[in-house]
């Protein structure tokens, strides 16, 4: 842990990756793991140290989610993921940077500034958990959590060389993440391999009553079950992942490793998401309509951004100033198009279109999942691009989580995977499973580990 | 032209669960300002809504009582609007798809039975308060009320005049307190409505456009109000104008209604369902288990009671009109070998004129109903005279001790036996030879005079049956 903390002092500086560093709170968590360890009841993640993004709530301790408008808010109250992972005997080091209220997919939306990717410091680490995937790439913290509202793990872990876990919708308890589209938010894993996600996950997974859509099924020893030996499977690669949109770098290291999960005995299987090309404008519906409503509670009423001047406003021109001025572009951005969406004359076009084409694309990967065991492709179209290059190009930036998003309208557990370089910037397999299967994904990943070393290389100068 | 008003009432009924419709923080009134509200009341990042099933248990029983069909799937969903009594920014309601609905009530309403078709009822939260005053000009915000869990009851437009809406108003709030899932209590505003109300020519069939009048609490101000604002639209009318749709307040201390916003103002509130609750699924089992609990209805014992007891229509209504009374009068009855009239008579009149005094509940009565009992026990068996018994009654309501302790310590029991009262009749007759010979001349309603003296004389003691017989026949003689 001391390890940890020295290496954030050394190498956070530059790379931005932590909102807040909790070196107190470690120091107390870790003598209590002490006490532990030597009264001789510890467990698998006593005294590890893990970082939590900034969007779950830490008694306590600033709860930002990367916002302006709530630099001020201390939560009074832990996240069950938190309380879970605490309980658990995890250390928490600090909270990470990440894109504003989770929307983005570069952590440059962040009222903290960009985080830098450890792999090339002039390329974005990816977003919106980007904090969290930049600071396990460069070995300052083993593990961290995030979360995954349309591919916001998963394309972080691909562009920093980790390894990310999105698990189902319901699997992880939501309650304390503070909401950016609830039916597709979901709280997972950024680590280093495989069977460290499996770890984590062991402890933050199940059912928790002040969540009513958590679900209630037992977890599995997910750190057992990636020791099994990988049976025969069968799986689906999409054709259409592999369109012209794709890196030419990104897609012969995903064909190399999916001929590595051949010589384990996996049998593969081109398929069509038929609808698949619809997930972003499906996505940039249901994710900003969910958002303008979730993202109301934010007024300067009761906690949170008020501005100097508004207590010189009549009620309307309070909102507006608070708002105007708490949040940033990008989150404006989508508050106006969930509105927009939502309103009189608009809802059946938009709103309720958006759920048909999510039932669609749901069916796609319901009869995917018929013929297979697992869907495997690229989780990008490309790897890091370069800080600024796609801030001027919402659609360009959004076009980024083409390959993620469908896991999330459709609920689905999906992983990222090291498998490879193109330019010199590490490249993501994507695993998606059918629901519930992240025993499945962790084995899968376990066992392509156990075969390459993807995961193992560190950025230069990271070492 | 002859104008007919139509009416429909949406009346909001706070149920009355233990704690808040999606949150564990407890309902009660009246404590200190934000005492009552937790994290999820208070709207805080990251916390999340579960459902009170209590809740979703009492809009199954309204919606038995008022034979609406029950959902087997119902769907919360946000209503989007800024307010700072409104912590999350939307308050989380129903809208496509209710709890209940398509059910109906009969009313009484100047001794016709009329029945009004229920739209529909939906579950959904209450908000907080604003509190104006005492905050040197700026506004306070209590939040303890914020998540109380509410009914709203949608009638369908079949009311046509102000009494109607009234009769109407008050058979709900009959109906949900038999149904023990509401308070009812309007000085607390856990019973109210809004009303929207439109005219048309008498016999057409479309509807006119309305006006709602919003936030009624008490069955007067509904009353007042809807028939002030149909005066006023027919004003509108007859005077060349035309009613626009709007949304209007009542002001009682000037008594009328007066433009709040306009159709144009009013918001779009962007319903969508709530992605943070599962939709509520009801089976067939859930709903034969409420309807197995539902208590006899309103409606049913007013049945019973005229045909059980003899009463009539309008003393069965008045007995029945809140379960509390109604069962007090029962636990009389049953009590006592008097006749079921008797006791209708002394709780609907006595009794209830004594609770009004004291300002007390039926449940808070001095006089309980088993020594109520006793009383009319012993004016039927003629121990007493029904006089004598209001007396032993107040006594019984000042705490002086039991019915019989009352009568013996007082000395009231009634004279019946011939020889002490003809000594009484004797004693008036000597004393008033003047009023004798009236008597004896013909002029015979002097009789009265006689009854008179001789109950003055036994301090209403004497049997006013019995001195009847002996004074007629003495001043006969």
């Amino acid at each position: 842990m001391k390890h940890c903390l020295e290496r954030i002092g050394r190498f956070d500086g530059a790379l931005n990756a932590f909102v807040s560093v909790t070196e107190d709170r470690a120091l107390a968590q870790a003598a209590e793991a002490d006490r532990r360890i030597a009264a001789g009841d510890a467990t698998t993640l006593t005294g590890v140290p893990i970082a939590h993004k900034d969007i779950f709530c830490t008694a306590g301790v600033r709860t930002s989610c990367g916002s302006r408008m709530l630099d001020n808010f201390i939560a009074p109250y832990d996240a069950t993921v938190v309380e879970r992972l605490d309980a658990a005997g995890a250390i928490m080091l600090g909270k990470t940077n990440m894109d504003e209220f989770a929307m983005g997919s570069s952590n440059e939306t962040s009222f903290y500034g960009a985080v830098l990717n450890p792999w090339d410091h002039d390329t974005v680490p990816g977003g919106s958990s980007g904090g969290s995937a930049a600071a396990v790439a460069a070995r300052l913290v083993p593990g961290a959590t995030g979360t995954d509202t349309g591919g916001s793990i998963r394309q972080p872990a691909a562009l920093s060389g980790i390894t990310g876990l999105k698990p189902t919708y319901g699997r992880v308890s939501r309650y304390g993440m503070i909401a950016f589209a609830s039916s597709l938010d979901q709280a997972g894993t950024l680590t280093r391999t495989a069977e460290d996600a499996a770890l984590l996950l062991e402890a933050m997974a199940g059912f928790d009553s002040r969540d009513s859509t958590s679900l209630d099924e037992p977890v599995p020893a997910y750190s057992q079950a990636i020791e099994e030996p990988l049976e025969a499977l069968t799986i689906g690669v999409p054709e259409n992942f592999f369109d012209e949109g794709l890196d030419a770098g990104n897609a012969a290291a995903v064909t190399a490793a999916l001929g590595e999960l051949q010589k384990h005995g996996a049998t593969l299987k081109r398929i069509r998401l038929d609808n698949v090309h619809l997930s972003v404008p499906a996505y940039y519906v249901v994710a900003p309509a969910e958002a303008s409503s979730n993202l109301s509670r934010f007024d300067g009423v009761r906690y949170g951004y008020r501005s100097p001047e508004a207590m010189n406003d009549d009620l309307n021109a309070f909102y507006k100033r608070n708002r105007g001025e708490g949040f940033g572009a990008e989150v404006r951005r989508r508050i106006l198009i969930g509105a927009w969406v939502l309103s009189t004359g608009y809802y059946d076009a938009y709103y309720l279109k958006a759920q048909k084409v999510r039932q669609l694309i749901s069916s796609d990967f319901a009869r995917a999942f018929d013929e297979v065991d697992i869907v495997a492709g690229p989780t990008t179209p490309t790897p890091a691009f370069g800080l600024g290059q796609k801030t001027g190009d919402p659609v360009q930036m959004y076009l980024n989580d083409i390959y993620t998003i469908g896991a999330n309208l459709a609920g689905l557990p999906a992983m990222s995977v090291p498998c490879g370089f193109s330019g010199g910037l590490p490249v993501g397999l994507q695993l998606i499973g059918p629901h519930l299967s992240e025993a499945r994904l962790l084995q899968t990943a376990h066992h392509f580990q156990r075969a390459t070393d993807w995961h193992a290389r560190v950025p230069p100068g990271y070492d | 032209m002859k104008f007919e008003a139509v009416i429909g009432l949406e009346i909001h009924t706070q149920l009355a669960t233990e704690s808040k419709i999606f949150s564990g923080a407890a309902t009660r009134y009246g404590a200190e300002a934000n005492t009552q509200a937790c994290l999820v009341d208070l709207g805080y990042p990251g916390v999340l809504p579960v459902l009170n099933r209590e809740a979703v248990l009492m809009a199954i029983r309204f919606g038995l009582a008022t034979h609406c069909r029950i959902a087997e799937r119902s769907v919360f969903a946000r209503k989007n609007y800024f307010y700072p009594d409104l912590p999350k920014g939307y308050q989380i309601s129903q809208y496509e798809l209710p709890v209940v609905h398509g059910g109906y009530i009969d009313i009484l309403c100047e001794d016709a039975v009329k029945r009004i078709g229920i739209t529909r009822a939906h579950l959904e939260e209450d908000a907080g308060k604003s509190l104006h005053e005492d905050f040197q000009g700026m506004s306070g915000i209590d939040l303890n009320r914020a998540g109380t869990p509410l009914l709203e009851i949608v009638s369908e437009p079949d009311m046509r005049s102000a009494a109607e809406a009234g009769a109407y108003m008050r058979t709900i709030h009959t109906l949900v307190r038999y149904l023990g899932i509401s308070d009812g209590n309007m000085q607390e505003g856990s019973y109210r409505c809004d009303a929207n109300v439109s005219i048309r020519p008498r016999g057409a069939t479309e509807l006119g456009t309305r006006t709602e009048l919003k936030n009624l609490n008490s069955f007067r101000f509904v009353e007042k109000a809807i028939e002030i604002e149909i005066d006023r639209q027919i004003d509108v009318v007859q005077s060349g104008g035309t009613v626009v749709q709007e949304t209007r307040l009542y002001d009682s201390d000037r008594d009328e209604t007066r433009s709040m916003r306009g159709k144009e103002e009013a918001e779009d509130y962007r319903y969508f369902p709530d992605p943070d609750l599962l939709p509520v699924m009801i089976d067939s089992a859930l709903v034969e288990e409420q309807r197995a609990a539902l208590p006899e209805l309103p409606a049913e014992k007013r049945e019973r009671f005229m045909s059980e007891y003899g009463l009539s229509a309008y003393d069965a209504d008045i007995l029945t009109a809140s379960r509390a009374l109604a069962d007090y009068y029962e636990d009389c009855v049953g009590h006592s070998r008097a006749k079921p009239k008797l006791a209708a008579n002394w709780v609907i009149g006595d009794l209830t004129a004594a609770l009004n005094r004291a300002g007390l509940e039926i449940g808070e009565s001095r006089v309980g109903a088993a020594e109520l009992a006793t009383l009319l026990e012993r004016i039927d068996s003629g121990t007493i005279s029904g006089k004598i018994a209001k007396d032993v009654f107040e006594a019984v309501w000042n705490g002086e001790g039991g019915v019989d302790e009352i009568i013996e310590r007082r000395g009231l029991e009634q004279i019946s036996d011939s020889a002490s009262l003809e000594a009484l009749v004797d004693e008036v007759v000597a004393a008033n030879p003047a009023q004798v010979q009236q008597y004896r001349d013909g002029k015979t309603q002097v009789l009265g005079f006689f009854v008179g003296q001789v109950m003055k004389a036994s301090q209403g003691r004497a049997n006013p049956r019995q001195v009847n017989e002996i004074l007629r026949a003495k001043l006969g003689g």
